[in-house]
């Protein structure tokens, strides 16, 4: 896999720290890197950071320190460490230091389809862009070579199609590089003030102008044979690959001139020149900005800026098919259209999360529902989340709906924000201070399945697992959320559903008091995709009886996948094969239709 | 289909989907038939889906043998096409090229090759989970890969950890009985 050959590049380039925050499709690179050293015994700590600005500072200080480091995150993972990762740009790094954020254009996981190239470019600082993960191993390699010749940071930018594409590649051994930890204190550089920071950003424009004129990571051409005289394709990434595939089926390859771009910033000065004097026209093929199109410039250059490849989306072969016929002047092949549809995710059989937002939704029929990121947004199925933002945004947003309804005359709406664990870890403790502090008033119930469970089941620091799966000194969320100042805090089982629709309203209870503020319940239940956890818990075979009047409460309010109308009467079928027998359902059915008798536990 | 035996008589290019619903073990089939190309010493590439949508959402993977540089197959090139769920074929089965073989996980017959995997796993004494290795089976007995099945039984033991291994294969050797 992409992301297991980058973790495999990272070790065998000498690295001593590799930090990470997990987030698709990046979330597989660091436990390659822990595989890859356990099996070569290279010394490297790898760590899951509890989000990516402090991953980036970890690693940053590896590097100052003179040895090489990597820091690996999703694209808008790199939001949350863009401070550090601008300045680190001026200051620069001693050991090589090298930032791989995994863009996933399409978006098929993801928030925003940003293009971490374009951050690379706005940081002043160069970015790689493999086309496969053979590519994506040793640009880590030569991403470090070119961080400690200059000083850089220097960014590796995979996207979704490489980090889990998978192919054969060479392994080779790591390199021991015998480094001890050597911190050469140099305030002006490494505390600059503004008074040097303007000179640190000279010599920062001074290096990439050097990079610009070298030769090394200059775009590769594949000659044309003078079949289409004063054109040219360009393109990086996979949508090189996807052209190329493309270009070979039709017979093009070793026809027209065609570069891949390795290092889309800098753009090479020379190869700017050569494309603006030599072509009448340059197609460029790239995701998900136009970081080369617009380097190039001129009237000349089509591309996504152009409006020749569409804006936005990802290029997939059917998407660059039509562009490069149109560019080739080729007669257009009919377009197979994609049907729509498929089935939409859901949370899985069995997860207390639903139990949850079940509970909610039930209990506060008018309220007002933020919440955030993790496999807990599916919490939108059920009626149960209204907002999806970025990672911590569901508590602050929830002090902001109170602002904006406190400030009137009418009823305060119930606000219930949600939050998994591992989010609350990464962005959500200054937000609850903050809502804390300013007395808004609202109740957070924090999803406690004791791991990252969207990513592949990272453990949380609550967990007290290290990435390498020693113990590590466990970071309790209730004495987190008593530190932030919270009056009134529980925590339950969200199992018990009526129990827990209680405990929901005492909250509001407590919210709506004027001695009362933030009410925080923490819904405790293990993810089920735990093989142990299941094991663990008690389970129930599950039946319908004839009391069932198809009223679909159960499917449309609770949307359980084990549960389906049976086509014949509509009344409610349990699938054997996907109910794990948790029995919440019998609490859900308003006519007492569903029966539960316990077979284990 | 033809049946074939004949490793030397099977294509050296090949592109197969794999579609099914998140869970089902789309990716272990992906990873399976990686191996065995490249065990068999087939450039390989393969593409696959992680996320959100492997809550049960519909994914798909795509795997390429022979000389090709990207890892997504185009609408309508793909030569096989392997469902573990019926309901998949109309959301996926533009992929695949007129005249393409498409094998599916269920006991109702259509214009596709078809096995009963999950009765086929109950009447074996598997869970459900393994109706995704007979449907390997029942294609690669079929002669609807690039692999045959020996080298692909081959695989399954070598990388299938031991306390799966005889349920994994007893799977796959149903689904290649299946295919007759």
């Amino acid at each position: 896999m992409g992301n297991e050959a980058i973790g495999r590049g990272i070790v065998e380039a000498g690295c001593t720290v590799a930090t990470s925050y997990p987030g698709t499709p990046a979330s597989e690179i660091l436990p390659s890197v822990v595989a890859f050293a356990k099996e070569t015994g290279a010394p490297v700590y790898a760590e899951w950071s509890v989000n990516e600005k402090v991953a980036f500072e970890v690693a940053l200080a590896n590097s100052m320190s003179g040895r090489r480091s990597a820091v690996s995150m999703k694209q808008v993972g790199l939001n949350v460490a863009s401070d550090p990762f601008l300045r680190a740009a001026y200051l620069g790094v001693k050991g090589g230091l090298v930032v791989i954020s995994a863009d996933d254009p399409g978006p098929h996981s993801s928030q925003t389809e940003q293009d971490s190239r374009f951050f690379a470019m706005f940081a002043k600082v160069p970015v790689l862009d493999p086309v496969s993960p053979r590519e994506a191993k040793a640009m880590v390699g030569r991403a470090l070579e070119l961080s400690e010749r200059y000083e850089i940071p220097v960014m590796v930018r995979p996207t979704t199609r490489v980090c889990h594409a998978r192919q054969n590649l060479a392994c080779g051994p790591p390199q021991i590089l015998d480094r001890p930890a050597h911190f050469v204190k140099d305030p002006r550089r490494w505390c600059a003030t503004p008074l040097f920071v303007l000179e640190l950003h000279r010599l920062l424009n001074d290096k990439i102008g050097q990079i610009a004129a070298a030769p090394e990571f200059a775009p590769q051409l594949t000659r044309g044979d003078g079949s289409f005289p004063g054109a040219c394709i360009i393109a990086a990434g996979v949508a090189w690959a996807h052209t190329a595939d493309w270009l070979a089926e039709l017979g093009l390859l070793g026809r027209i001139d065609f570069y891949q771009v390795a290092m889309p910033y800098p753009l090479n000065r020379d190869f700017i020149k050569k494309i603006n004097s030599q072509y009448k026209q340059a197609l460029v093929l790239e995701e998900t900005y136009p970081v080369i199109e617009l380097q190039l410039g001129g009237a000349r250059v089509q591309g996504r800026a152009s409006g020749t490849v569409p804006q936005a989306g990802e290029l997939t072969p059917d998407v660059i098919l039509p562009v490069l016929e149109a560019f080739l002047e080729l007669p257009p092949r009919p377009a197979l259209q994609p049907p729509a549809g498929g089935d939409r995710p859901t949370l899985c059989a069995g997860c207390a999360h639903r139990a949850a937002f079940y509970a909610i939704r039930e209990t506060f029929p008018g309220g007002i529902f933020p919440s955030d990121i993790g496999c807990y947004t599916l919490g939108l199925n059920l009626g149960a989340v209204d907002t999806c933002h970025c990672m911590g945004a569901g508590i602050s947003q929830a002090a902001g709906f109170y602002r904006a309804y406190a400030a009137g005359a009418g009823n305060l709406p119930t606000i219930v924000a949600t939050i998994g664990d591992s989010t609350f870890f990464h962005a959500g403790i200054p937000a609850l201070l903050n809502a804390v502090f300013s007395q808004a008033h609202f109740i957070l119930v924090i999803l406690d399945n004791a791991t990252t469970a969207m990513t592949g089941h990272q453990p949380t620091p609550q967990v007290g697992l290290t990435a390498t799966g020693e113990a590590g000194h466990a970071v309790l969320i209730s004495d987190l959320v008593r530190a932030c100042g919270v009056g009134f805090l529980r925590e339950a089982d969200p199992y018990d559903l009526p129990a827990f629709m209680d405990l929901l309203k005492s909250a509001d209870v407590f919210c709506r008091s004027p001695e009362g503020g933030v009410a925080v319940v923490i819904a405790k239940h293990p993810c089920l995709l735990d093989k142990e956890a299941r094991k663990a818990q008690p389970a129930y075979s599950m039946c319908v009886t004839e009391d069932c009047t198809g009223c679909r409460h159960c499917l449309d309010d609770f949307e359980c996948p084990a549960l389906s109308p049976d086509e014949a009467d509509g009344r409610v079928t349990i699938d054997g094969v996907r109910c794990v027998g948790c029995g919440v359902c019998v609490h859900v059915c308003p006519e007492g239709a569903i029966k539960a008798s316990l077979t284990k536990g | 289909m033809i049946k074939t035996t004949d490793e030397d008589a099977r294509p050296t290019r090949q592109q197969i989907i794999v579609s099914g619903l998140g869970g089902q073990g789309a990716l272990t089939l992906t990873r399976l038939l990686a191996e065995a190309g490249a065990a068999a010493g087939l450039e390989i590439i393969t593409s696959e889906t992680h996320g959100m949508a492997q809550r049960g959402g519909t994914v798909i993977s795509m795997i390429k043998a022979g000389p090709f540089q990207g890892p997504l197959i185009p609408a309508g090139e793909a030569d096989t096409g392997l469902f573990l769920h019926p309901r998949n074929l109309a959301v996926h089965r533009f992929y695949l090229k007129p005249g393409g073989a498409v094998f599916v996980n269920t006991g109702a017959a259509g214009d596709y090759a078809n096995v009963d995997g999950h009765a086929l796993a109950k009447d074996h004494g598997l869970p459900p989970v393994a109706a995704n290795l007979i449907l390997l089976g029942y294609a690669a007995g079929r002669g609807g890969l690039f692999i045959g099945p020996d080298s692909l039984a081959e695989v399954i033991a070598a990388k299938t950890p031991e306390r799966f291994r005889e349920a994994s294969l007893r799977a796959f050797n149903a689904g290649l009985a299946a295919a007759g």
